[in-house]
């Protein structure tokens, strides 16, 4: 499936379509010192070869991509592109290159034909040249029998599909693509993956993508990694997954035991550089070529047995990544140890399945629809979430996560079913009801022109806090946030991480009972999602119940039970285990989540009834 | 109950904190009332000055020369040229190099002389009906007092041609030298405070849908009630500042006198506010974003400026359109405030314009409140 690059054939193999040399660029920002988004980047991206551009959110990879179009003019160092340079000679290289952006730029009012059209008319196609490369591309993107759809009624994933096949419409020379992938479902993202091989193996084109999901750098040829606007390294996927053999170990937890709370005592530990739950087993990648730092952290054996594990991409990645930080001064490692504050008494680490504490649960749904119109985004959609769990909605955007989310929250009408939040419907029910929740949404969604301290101020208040308590609560919310050095400024000037923290101290201030979080991982790099997912699990010990969603299948993982929904239809609901058995076959003994959706969405599996766990 | 006033106090500080910090807000605070107090205080005014005119003198005789110096030396009036041709004062009218030709025919004198009207023929350019009327008003008045003083032998080609019997003393009372600026300035604080107050309570909720911020508001355990009257305070408090520090400028820097009662200038400023806070934020309770609140208030102030007797008569408007502009406050704090500053309002005199603007303060925050309930919850 993933083709070497000695496998790609074209009579161009080996010519270089992009040459990057030592490339320097800097914004400034008002208030604030400039931003070096480019520090000294060389890299070369050739004919037949998919090379890709890792890093977590602000390396720098989005103003490499505009620089190499053209878009952006670089401070120093050039950009050669098909031996044309990238400032002179803008307009010759705008007519061979194809770049697809983020947010590609379809027309969402115009039929999938009338996209192509425009974009065929705009890259001046030959018309005789139009038919044969249309029926190529929709062959190839699968969108044949929706030529008459509106741009704006596909699903996310075949919006991503026909934005590539618009980028490809005159077969470019070099594609240059930025996160295509962001928040499509896993099958679509397959599709993608493969449209972007067949155009490299058929064209010999060159391909750099940037990508935030670290399991399609293994796809590619060669991956370069940016950090904050340097290259901290080169290579293939092979030779990075070289850099981490024999640190790589995997923790199986004995029975009764949840994986999370293994993590929990994992991560963040000295000689320790990364640990996650990947298939109901802990992943531990170590400083040293040594299994001492594992053990060591297990002197009450939990672990039924701890495996070598074989190395990743990602284990590499978040190696490469802990030492780039720590070798900066004031590193923003994450806390040892995460304080909830919520209470003193963590729960014992068994694994009681929290059941029959309220014959409803904290959270409460039967048959939950809505309708926009003819449009149904939420179909009859029935879960219990009860005291102490976390409890996931996973699923592709566009799924109905968030239409269901907001339900919940009492911000959304209910078209049809039933729910209840602590055994009230929060639209019909008064502002006391609201004094327990909190909530993050998507967005970032404080007030950008209070700072920091302001806005923690306001909500506290909001729920009443007032006094000392207030006063107390926020200094903890700046110590255990790590906001105290930007307590007075404006939040909507925040860097994205900050804003992220500060948007879930202004959520879990007042100590909710149950916390609401929409995708607060979503455009968070890998560190700080790990970061994330560890304060979720510390509040879920203090017994706060928390209804997540989230597009990062392998987040699922952190869940005690989650729901999978595709196209606003319930795919599954179980724990993680529930759910990955599911998919496992003979030839596959060992599915993820994302086969497990994967599976599901193509009707592979069998998906359980309303009740997912027995 | 406490709790619920900590919450309120709590909304407000917040809305006041997004005003000021807001540099769109700030400037809708600062710059719109000044920049109308010095418009409508210089340029909004119906009194002519600088008016261009020619003469076309085919008499030139000493009485002729005699009529036109008086025109030379009125502040009024502004000499462009002498017209030797009839073609030339078509000419010049037409391209509106002048407003109005004066034109003396040759038998003036001679019918002066003779004891007979003599005719002055005034050309005026009349696509402008009212800058016409009254310069033809300027014109005649020159004309009549020459006529007094010559012992009435001469006869305009305007209306009063016969020798005058009756004599007419006229005196205005309340604006005694009948300044328009007068009308305008006293009534520009209403406007202002118009302005002001809708445009920020029609972006506080709006802005917050923008920002995505609102979603988090309603979470939070407040009622639907307390943000709404959280959202309308700080834009009153501003709009009665500001209209309040033009009444002051008005009176200071412009020299109008202020002879009512500084109370009923407060409360019909307050009452006119509230209803106008009411249909700004249900404006902004339609809007999702701030560019449709903005086109909102828009469509509210045309149409309810011009309703409102601020520059023209509701008198001059047909009668069904008289009885639209009853529903607009505007009309009544416009009518107040010239009462308070001209006449010497006090509470008791403008309470025919207070009433009215309660009843549509109620209904307007009436209709907000229910809108933002059934948009939100």
């Amino acid at each position: 499936m993933i083709q070497s690059a000695d496998e790609s054939v074209s009579e161009r193999s080996g010519e270089t379509v992009l040459g990057v040399r030592n490339l320097h660029k800097r914004f400034e920002s008002k208030g604030g010192p400039p931003v070096e988004a480019l520090r000294d980047v060389s890299l070369d991206v050739r004919c037949g070869e998919v090379v890709g551009l890792v890093g977590p959110d602000g390396a720098g990879k989005t103003t490499l991509l505009r620089i190499a179009t053209g878009l952006l003019v670089p401070d120093s160092g050039t950009a050669t592109v098909l031996g044309l340079d990238s400032v002179r000679d803008t307009l010759q290289i705008r007519g061979r290159i194809a770049y697809m952006p983020q947010k590609f730029g379809l027309y969402e009012d115009l039929t999938v034909q009338e996209n192509l059209d425009l974009y065929a008319d705009l890259q001046g196609v030959e018309p005789a040249a139009r038919a044969p490369r249309y029926t190529r591309l929709l062959e190839m993107t699968g969108l044949e029998k929706f030529t008459g759809r509106l741009a704006g009624r596909l699903s996310g994933g075949m919006k991503q599909k026909l934005g590539l096949a618009c980028a490809l419409i005159k077969s470019p020379e070099l594609l240059l693509l930025d996160e295509p992938t962001v928040g499509v479902d896993p099958v679509s993202r397959r599709e993608l993956w493969r449209i972007v091989y067949q155009m490299v193996d058929q064209e010999g084109i060159g391909v750099l993508v940037a990508t935030a999901y670290l399991d399609e750098a293994e796809k590619c040829h060669r991956v370069v990694v940016l950090h904050e606007g340097r290259k901290l390294d080169e290579g293939t996927p092979a030779s990075f997954r070289e850099q981490v053999h024999g640190h790589t170990f995997v923790v199986q937890p004995p029975p009764g035991v949840r994986p999370r709370t293994i993590q929990g005592r994992l991560a963040g530990r000295p000689g320790i550089i990364d640990a996650t739950i990947r298939g109901g087993r802990v992943r531990v990648v170590t400083e040293e070529r040594d299994i001492a730092a594992v053990t060591g952290a297990m002197p009450d054996n939990l672990a039924a047995a701890i495996d070598v594990a074989g190395p990743t991409f990602e284990d590499a990645f978040m190696k490469l990544l802990a030492h780039a930080r720590s070798s900066q001064s004031h590193a923003n490692l994450p806390a040892a140890q995460v304080s909830t504050g919520v209470s003193p008494h963590p729960r014992e680490p068994e694994a009681t399945i929290h059941r029959g504490e309220s014959a409803d649960g904290v959270v409460h749904t039967r048959d939950l629809t809505k309708r926009f119109g003819t449009f149904t985004a939420v179909s009859e959609i029935s879960f219990d979430v009860h005291r102490g769990e976390i409890f996931g909605l996973l699923g592709p955007n566009g799924a109905g996560k968030s239409t269901t989310f907001r339900m919940l929250c009492g911000l959304s009408k209910v078209s049809a079913g039933e729910v209840r939040v602590a055994g009230r419907d929060l639209r019909r029910a008064g502002s006391f009801a609201r004094q327990r929740l909190g909530y993050m949404a998507q967005q970032f969604s404080l007030y950008g022109q209070l700072s920091v301290f302001e806005n923690l101020r306001f909500f506290g208040r909001a729920y009443g806090l007032a006094n000392t308590r207030l006063a107390e609560r926020i200094e903890w919310a700046l110590d255990e946030f790590d906001l105290r050095g930007h307590r007075d400024m404006a939040s909507g000037r925040l860097p994205g991480g900050y804003k992220q923290r500060l948007a879930m101290a202004a959520a879990i201030l007042h100590e909710p009972d149950i916390l609401f979080l929409d995708e607060p991982t979503s455009g968070v790099d890998p560190l700080a999602r790990r970061d994330f997912w560890r304060r979720i699990n510390s509040f879920a010990e203090g017994g706060v119940t928390v209804v997540v969603t989230t597009h990062f299948m392998e987040e699922a993982e952190y869940c005690d039970r989650m729901l999978i929904m595709s196209q606003g239809r319930e795919l599954a609901t179980g724990t993680p285990d529930e759910i990955r058995e599911l998919a496992r076959t003979e030839d596959h003994p060992d599915p993820t989540i994302e086969d497990a959706f994967i599976a599901l969405a193509e009707g592979a599996a069998r998906p359980r009834g309303k009740e997912g766990s027995p | 109950m406490a709790l619920a006033l900590l919450r309120i106090a709590t909304l407000v500080v917040k809305e006041f904190l997004a005003i000021m910090k807001d540099p769109k807000s700030r400037v809708v605070v600062i710059g719109p009332p000044i920049i109308q107090f010095f418009v409508f205080g210089y340029a909004a005014t119906f009194d002519l000055n600088n008016v261009r005119y020619a003469v076309r003198d085919e008499d030139r005789s000493v009485e002729s020369r005699e009529l036109l110096s008086r025109f030379r030396g009125s502040p009024t009036f502004r000499l462009v040229g002498e017209l030797s041709s009839d073609r030339e004062v078509g000419d010049l009218i037409d391209r509106q190099g002048v407003r109005l030709v004066l034109h003396i025919p040759q038998t003036f004198s001679r019918d002066l002389h003779a004891g007979r009207p003599a005719q002055v023929q005034v050309i005026v350019d009349g696509r402008n009906s009212n800058v016409a009327a009254v310069a033809l008003g300027y014109a005649s008045g020159i004309i009549a007092q020459y006529n007094a003083e010559r012992g009435g032998t001469l006869a305009a080609g305007a209306p009063n041609a016969a020798r005058p019997t009756l004599q007419l003393v006229d005196r205005a009372w309340f604006n005694p030298n009948l300044q328009s600026r007068w009308f305008i300035v006293s009534a520009l604080g209403g406007l202002i405070a118009m302005i002001v107050v809708l445009l920020l309570s029609s972006l506080s909720v709006s802005r917050e849908r923008e920002f995505g911020t609102f979603d988090q508001l309603l979470v939070a355990p407040f009622r639907s009630g307390e943000i709404l009257l959280a959202k309308a305070l700080p834009p009153m408090v501003c709009g009665l500042f500001d209209a309040l520090l033009l009444a002051a400028a008005a009176v200071l820097w412009f020299g109008l006198p202020f002879r009512g009662s500084l109370p009923a200038l407060v409360v019909a400023l307050s009452v006119f506010i509230v209803s106008v806070v009411g249909v700004g934020l249900f404006i902004s309770s339609l809007s999702s974003t701030m560019q449709q609140s903005l086109l909102g208030s828009f469509m509210f102030i045309m149409p309810s400026v011009i309703l409102s007797g601020f520059t023209t008569p509701i008198q001059n408007m047909p009668q069904w359109l008289q009885w639209g502009t009853l529903i607009n406050p505007l009309r009544y704090i416009v009518t107040a405030c010239r009462e308070v500053f001209l006449q010497g309002g006090t509470l008791a005199t403008i309470w025919p314009q207070l009433w009215p603007m309660a009843v549509i303060a109620a209904a307007t925050l009436a209709s907000a409140t229910w809108l933002f309930r059934h948009r939100t919850a």
